[in-house]
């Protein structure tokens, strides 16, 4: 198919729609309503069902229910719906079940603003509910990977039965660019034997996330972790700029991956030796690269639209090999690539103590 | 030799937990006889919330959900709209669940007029966790979390569900049974049936409203926990047909 062009909530809209998403539920927020809109009108059309909850409650939950009947299901907001959310993300990790939940992140905390954040990371990729659980987390750094992530977020989620999140912004929402879907995508075909389908000539069907017995709560438990470590070892996906000789290596995902790649640009262009590393997968985090890049003549510097979230596990990564540095914005204001510029250039000098 | 007893199919033999003079046990019953009336089964697909009944999963033999608390309702939707229209999906709710924290769950699916079923348990208490006031807990009734009496002045009035629900257009049936004498649970299971036959004919939203009992965390014995029932939640909570839009119909 020729590119087309359009927004990054859009795209994303028409991939899961591409990606077979029979079902939407989602409750409107600023800045991800293009994603409801494109469901409401293309979905019913497509063969699928859009519903307008009364809540992001609601919405997480209806999601629970369709998730758990065997549909492919998506719900997007922003943040503050996001942490509405939570306890129902919890049950879906926690009963295993397979959706993809989008968050054009917003900045916080509280109703904060409606501009673009990344202050959400946390809250994505350690839990962000309650107990011991992950969510698979995404990180699209263009309006073609809303599209290309968003399909194979349907996939890993039936793949291993966990939610997985789409850790967008809202820069990336609203931005438009030129976009291409491939002819002939062909989603992952899962059975779904556990799912509530109406007990027909077998045992019925339970989805629950209940157990009462601590010894047998530990075992779902551990297996849950068991779960959460083979997708460390075959889901990790990065992207590398530049790293092979650099002296800096940049990381950033998302926004702040695009405002790196700028900077980097500039710098290299100064003689600076700078790469671009960008985490796809922000769980599972690629740690074992980053370690593999770091060393005593290497520094890092983590570009976030956050107090600095990632850049912890981007320390735990390199396990202390090398200095890590942060440039950050917050509040919805994005850090210009002057001002990595300068931090790279600080760097390059030795002004910077850590 | 006669059958004079037997476990309807739709329950398992798994033994029911409940606390002696609880009537969750009986109205699962209810629920069941009616699924095995209707030879739905296999169609079926049930929602226990959370709440004393939240094992219902464990008791009912179809294919079943656990719901957050509250949340059924959404849950049921996201069943229903997802599977084939011959589906049947129902909600099995505590008052607590229903008529506190899942308040616009069940608002929200009954104005849409969603196609389920919904078993609605008023016992006037938190039974789970260990007796507290409910939304429909009467005045002057003591809980845990209102050792004094409730008191209209503090806490408001208890919420009555059926009438609520009636002012809205989506509801298809409403009505709310007791559950203290064998007469009124004849009635009850009466009524269950034609909660499920609703959603069979595409009827949209029915809710079956059933007096219960708590005897434990009420502080009585089963049997005068029946007769305050009688006494007390009757003349609050009347029983009755509250929405039927098939009797409109035949009219
Ligand atoms: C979000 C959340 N809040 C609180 C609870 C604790 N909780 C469990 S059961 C329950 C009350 C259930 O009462 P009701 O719905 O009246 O049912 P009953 O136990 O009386 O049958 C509460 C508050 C919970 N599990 N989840």
């Amino acid at each position: 198919m020729a590119k087309v062009l359009m927004k990054g909530n859009e795209a994303l809209a028409e991939a899961a729609i591409r990606a077979g998403c029979k079902a939407f539920f989602g409750y409107p927020i600023t800045p991800q309503n293009e994603i409801p809109g494109y469901m409401a009108d293309q979905l019913p059309l497509r063969g699928g069902v859009y519903l307008q909850a009364e809540s992001e409650v609601s919405a997480i939950n209806m999601v629970y229910g369709a998730a758990g009947a065997g549909a492919r299901v998506m719900t997007s907001s922003s943040s503050p719906g996001i942490s509405l959310k939570q306890e129902g993300i919890s049950y879906i990790a926690a009963a295993e079940l397979p959706c993809v939940i989008v968050n054009v992140v917003r900045c916080g905390p509280g109703l904060g603003g409606i501009q673009p954040s990344q202050g959400d990371y946390f809250q994505a990729v350690k839990g962000g509910g309650h107990g011991d659980y992950r969510l698979i987390v995404l990180a699209p750094g263009s309006v073609q990977e809303m599209a290309d992530l968003t399909a194979l977020g349907f996939d890993l989620a039936d793949k291993w039965r966990n939610p997985v999140m789409i850790l967008s912004d809202g820069i990336l929402g609203q931005m438009m660019e030129p976009v291409d879907f491939p002819d002939t995508f062909e989603p992952l075909q899962v059975e779904k034997p556990w799912a509530t389908t109406g007990a027909v000539n077998r045992k019925p069907n339970v989805v629950n996330t209940l157990d009462i017995i601590a010894e047998s709560l530990e075992k779902k438990v551990e297996r849950l972790l068991e779960k959460y470590e083979r997708i460390k070892e075959e889901e990790v996906r990065w992207q590398e700029e530049g790293t092979e000789d650099a002296e800096i290596i940049l990381v950033g995902y998302g926004t702040s991956a695009r405002i790196a790649r700028s900077a980097m640009e500039q710098a290299r262009q100064e003689g600076i030796k700078v790469g671009l590393f960008r985490p796809i997968t922000l769980f599972p985090f690629p740690e074992r690269r980053l370690k593999d890049l770091a060393g005593p003549e290497k520094k890092f510097l983590a570009v976030e639209m956050s107090a600095g979230q990632m850049i912890e596990d981007v320390r735990l990564a390199v396990e202390g090999q090398s200095p890590v540095y942060l440039c950050r914005r917050l509040g919805g204001m994005v850090p210009t690539p002057e001002e990595v510029l300068a931090k790279i250039r600080e760097l390059a000098e030795g002004r910077v103590s850590q | 030799m006669k059958t004079v007893f037997q476990k309807p199919e739709a329950m398992t033999d798994a033994q029911l937990h409940y606390c002696p003079g609880c009537t969750h046990g009986i109205i699962h019953r209810l629920v069941a006889e009616a699924i095995d009336a209707l030879g739905i089964r296999e169609q079926t697909i049930g929602i226990a919330s959370v709440g004393c009944s939240v094992f219902a999963y464990d008791y009912f033999n179809c294919d079943m959900q656990q719901a957050a608390h509250g949340r059924a309702p959404a849950v049921a939707t996201g069943i229903k709209r997802v599977l084939p229209e011959d589906r049947i999906v129902f909600t099995y709710q505590g008052d607590g669940d229903l008529a506190s924290i899942g308040m616009a769950e069940i608002v929200h699916a009954a104005a849409r007029g969603e196609n389920i079923t919904v078993i609605f348990i008023n016992n006037a208490i938190y039974g789970m966790t260990s007796g507290q006031m409910a939304p429909t807990t009467l005045i002057g009734q003591v809980t845990a979390t209102s050792p004094r009496g409730r008191s209209a002045s503090e806490t408001g009035h208890p919420i009555r569900i059926c009438e609520l629900l009636a002012t809205l257009e989506g509801p298809a049936y409403l009505a709310r049974v007791s559950s203290h004498t064998p007469r009124h649970i004849l009635q009850a299971g009466r009524a269950i049936k034609k909660a499920f036959e609703m959603q069979q004919q595409k009827k949209g939203f029915a809710l079956v409203e059933v007096l219960s009992t708590c005897s434990v965390n009420w502080g009585m014995t089963p049997v005068n926990a029946m007769k305050w029932l009688e006494e007390n939640m009757i003349p609050y909570y009347p029983l009755g047909v509250y929405k039927d839009i098939t009797a409109e119909e035949d009219e």
